[in-house]
């Protein structure tokens, strides 16, 4: 992960690819959401999203796995050159979270983070608050997913 | 058991729901899938993290927000999904062996103006634990079925 001060407005990172396949949809759903159409291909038919579809919750869990992981790949590169990590705090929340089209068995998404804000925290000063709109897009180029999230990160000691 | 329609969400207190109680295994779990931080991992990195202590992903927070209003009463709602999330707060850490309660309030009732069929409820939905402290605050909008004889 990086530094406050490291990372630009308009930075894109591109964060992986995930398949939704139905087992893994109906596994979630059973736990978290086990609405007929999360559940059931036929109840999926018949519901307004045409398909098997994964729990919204399915696909923002989904997503911050993939930001986890390039976070961690990003760490893995600052040791390789001899760097310090940067350690992320928690998320304050989102805002603006869209499920703007169903995932349906057998769909892959792609993630993306785009950083949109950035600003020093008066309370903390040793923090940064970031926003970053964070997207799917399906197999068909399709904008599925987006939400504006939220982070706390850290900024880099004075004369470091 | 009725199927609750559109007509049932008028805006007010609609219920309190729970309580939930969340245990070290299932956070670990779920942090192990869908958010391998250390601070929802491992005791020591928590302890030094701003959250002083293991806590939970706030999506796994979110995830059994869900599963609490299934169980509550979207299990039994003509619900047809939801568009999204207009804001989700996480105000303070999910701990293990929280006893989680939900308490749902309807923000807004609107029928739709594209699916004459539906309308669309706006819910708040606050979580807190034992204490009364809360853990997060959610607002979203669901699709929900109207009553047959309700649309003209």
């Amino acid at each position: 992960m990086r530094f406050f001060e490291d990372i630009e407005i308009g930075a894109r990172r591109e964060l992986g690819s995930f398949t939704f396949t139905a087992e893994a949809i109906k596994k979630f759903a059973a736990q978290f959401d086990p609405q007929a159409f999360h559940l059931d291909e036929e109840a999926g038919r018949r519901s307004l999203f045409g398909g098997l579809a994964a729990s919204g919750w399915h696909v923002g869990s989904v997503c911050m796995k993939l930001l986890v992981a390039d976070g961690q790949r990003l760490a893995k590169e600052a040791v390789a050159r001899g760097e310090e990590i940067a350690v992320w705090g928690p998320s304050p929340g989102f805002r603006e979270l869209r499920w703007i089209r169903p995932v349906l068995a057998g769909d892959t998404v792609s993630f993306s983070s785009l950083v949109e804000t950035k600003r020093t925290s008066d309370k903390r000063p040793e923090w940064g608050i970031l926003q970053a709109r964070n997207t799917g897009t399906n197999q068909r180029g399709e904008l599925v997913y987006s939400f504006l999230a939220t982070a706390f990160v850290p900024r880099r000691k004075a004369g470091a | 058991m009725t199927t609750l329609t559109f007509e049932d969400f008028k805006p007010g207190h609609f219920g309190t729901f729970g309580p939930r109680h969340v245990t070290r295994e299932e956070i670990l779990a779920f942090a192990a899938e869908y958010d391998p931080q250390p601070m929802h991992l491992d005791e020591e990195a928590a302890k030094k993290s701003m959250l002083k202590g293991l806590s939970g992903s706030g999506w796994h927070m979110c995830a059994i927000l869900m599963r609490m209003m299934f169980d509550g009463f979207i299990g039994r709602t003509a619900s047809m999904g939801s568009p999204g999330v207009n804001e989700m707060r996480w105000l303070a850490p999910l701990r293990p062996g929280d006893d989680l309660t939900l308490e749902i309030e309807v923000t807004e009732a609107r029928v739709s103006r594209s699916r004459a069929e539906t309308g669309i409820v706006t819910f708040k939905g606050v979580v807190r634990n034992a204490a009364g402290v809360a853990l997060g605050e959610m607002v979203s909008p669901i699709i929900v079925r109207r009553r047959a004889d309700a649309v003209a």
